[in-house]
């Protein structure tokens, strides 16, 4: 008798938690049913990658190849020059982009007067609203060596035009350098919102000691911001195989090709235009799987040194 | 109250540091409005003007003649409208998608919670590709058809831990009176949280919005043949690629016009695309910077 009871305890349990959860759950079906197709069944075809190239055939006519394809992968040039580009440019945007939104929030927070801070901050944030089209209009007008205005002025003063785009080199740079134009204004907030958050009793204890504004930076906002450093810097590491195509595809022209084909652009071009699907399947899990190894190894570092972590 | 005590610990008096530090904002500033000025004074300027390389940030010989050519072309016109046809619809199927996905999972009551959350968040750290979503596409007839500019991307997992965040901070005694009252969760939602979350819906709304105003990676890749739906970015990328011509009123075509016309219709074409965002850009700005704290600090 006991044992019907408790079964009917857990029945109108079972019941009342349903009568009101149910709507829960009827709102959630839709970006889980979504989120199954557009995210999940994908995967499936990641298949490709071990399979016979073919664009057309479903799954399972095509022939099993085992690891052929990463074989013919890594022993084609184009592959590897776009492994090579990617990891080129997400080292030197770790080496020069990611610093650079950390020394412009120290530099606005010295910036005594509030009016002018808030207007430059605002400014700073315009281009990263620019799409990355555009940009690349933006620097074909200014940097050009045949219309560009700024080779244009350095002729003007007696020195010979610089290819800022069309070399190989100079485009790596001006890549770069554009990229940080565009991101640093924005990138920058999350730090200053991080340095808002120091308490200021420790600026002042340092100033009774006497200490300079370089020793403030130094001593005190940079380690009062250093957790929100790692923690970026994890994500940073875990996109390092990552590039964005909108960059790369707005920036590039045909004198920079050697360089400029990263790794979305060689999938884009050489697995969806030229048909090479298995190729491309195969780069797509070698950068998913780097890019998890690197997020995941971020992490246990970040959390070794005492920083939060994500999980 | 944090800025007086902010302001305390600064003595007013300027230093040799402070002009360095402004001077350097001075030139940031101005690194980020030059371009842009060139651009539209270029856009302004006689062909000449450009293959002597005379424009700085004023036009010279100035004339108005690219933007009727470009003002005149219909399909930069149709592109303009369809894109902001578009942003619109994408910016409701995302809201929607967001809000349904993030209300169910601020119930702390809610079984399985945890299981869900994982599996939204697997998604964003491994992704199939390109390639896969390609098939996928394909398989579902949204290949060169304007919804897989819509579908595909009505849902971001960044956006819905950010919802997912703002509607957590909304206190919990406010749920639970209202479910003392006998409120459904429905009722909850668009008598409590809709009403308290207009300023994270504007915030998400606007991001959604620019990122499809400035985004065409998916016209690129899923509509080769149909481009009547091009977004505007995808068509300036073709003009500036000069893969195809903006129609210029003159009967002779490009080739009857100057050296350098081309050029001037180019960045009248790109000052027409920026516009929209720079126009509102003020507006919007405080939403965005708060977004933007936001994700970044729980997400």
């Amino acid at each position: 008798m006991e044992n019907t009871l408790t079964k009917n305890k857990k029945a109108g349990y079972w019941r009342g938690y349903w009568s009101r959860h149910w709507s829960l759950y009827a709102m959630l079906l839709l970006p889980v049913v979504f989120i199954f197709i557009f995210r999940y069944v994908p995967m499936v075809h990641l298949y490709r990658g071990f399979a016979v190239n073919n664009t057309i055939a479903p799954l399972r006519d095509l022939e099993f190849v085992g690891l052929d394809n990463f074989r013919n992968a890594f022993t084609n040039q184009i592959f590897i020059n776009a492994i090579r580009n990617t990891l080129l440019f997400s080292a030197l945007d770790l080496l020069l982009g990611f610093p650079a939104p950390i020394i412009l929030a120290l530099l606005l927070n010295e910036l005594k007067f509030e009016r002018f801070k808030k207007i430059t901050q605002s400014i700073s944030y315009v281009p990263n609203f620019i799409s990355w089209v555009i940009v690349g209009g933006l620097a074909t007008t200014l940097f050009s060596t045949h219309i560009g205005a700024v080779n244009g002025f350095i002729e003007s003063w007696g020195f010979e035009a610089i290819p800022f785009l069309e070399r190989e080199g100079h485009w790596i740079i001006s890549n770069v350098l554009i990229s940080i134009w565009r991101g640093v204004g924005w990138s920058s907030i999350i730090y200053l919102a991080a340095i808002t958050n120091i308490s200021p009793e420790l600026y002042e204890a340092a100033e009774i000691d006497g200490a300079s504004r370089l020793r403030k930076m130094w001593h005190i906002t940079l380690p009062g911001i250093r957790p929100v450093i790692a923690t970026l810097f994890t994500l940073a590491l875990g996109g390092i195989m990552a590039a964005e195509l909108d960059r790369f595809v707005a920036l590039e022209n045909s004198f920079v090709r050697g360089v400029s084909e990263v790794i979305p652009i060689f999938v884009w071009r050489w697995g969806l235009q030229a048909n090479q699907f298995a190729l491309a399947t195969v780069i797509g899990i070698f950068q998913g799987i780097i890019g998890m190894i690197m997020l995941l190894s971020g992490n246990w570092f970040v959390k070794k040194m005492g920083g939060a972590g994500f999980w | 109250m944090e800025k007086t005590k902010r302001k305390k610990h600064y003595k007013k008096r300027i230093t040799f540091g402070d002009v360095v530090i402004i001077a350097v904002m001075l030139i940031l500033a101005a690194l980020c409005v030059l371009p842009l000025l060139n651009v539209i004074a270029t856009s302004l300027s006689s062909p000449g003007a450009i293959m002597r390389r005379e424009i700085t940030i004023f036009p010279v010989e100035f004339h108005t003649g690219a933007y009727a050519d470009i003002l005149g072309d219909a399909r930069f016109l149709r592109s303009m409208v369809w894109t902001a046809i578009l942003t619109v619809i994408v910016v409701v199927v995302n809201l929607v998608m967001t809000v349904l996905a993030a209300y169910p999972l601020t119930y702390s009551s809610l079984k399985g919670r945890k299981y869900i959350m994982i599996y939204f968040i697997f998604t964003m750290m491994f992704g199939a590709g390109l390639i896969p979503g390609f098939i996928l596409n394909r398989d579902l007839g949204l290949l060169n058809n304007p919804l897989v500019l819509i579908i595909p991307g009505s849902l971001s997992i960044f956006n819905l831990i950010i919802m997912r965040n703002f509607f957590m901070g909304i206190p919990e005694s406010l749920k639970e009176s209202a479910e003392i009252d006998g409120a459904s969760p429905m009722t909850i939602l668009f008598k409590i949280f809709v009403p308290l979350s207009l300023p994270s819906f504007a915030t998400i709304g606007l991001w959604v919005a620019v990122g499809r105003w400035n985004g065409f990676q998916d016209a690129l890749f899923f509509l080769p043949a149909a481009s009547e739906y091009h977004p505007i970015q995808l068509l300036l990328w073709n003009i500036l690629q000069q893969n195809t011509t903006v129609d210029v009123a003159d009967p002779g075509g490009l080739s009857a016009m100057p050296v350098g016309w081309g050029r001037v219709v180019e960045n009248a074409s790109i000052v027409v695309a920026m516009i929209p965002i720079l126009c509102v850009y003020p507006f919007i700005q405080k939403y965005f910077v708060k977004g933007a704290t936001l994700g970044a600090v729980k997400g």
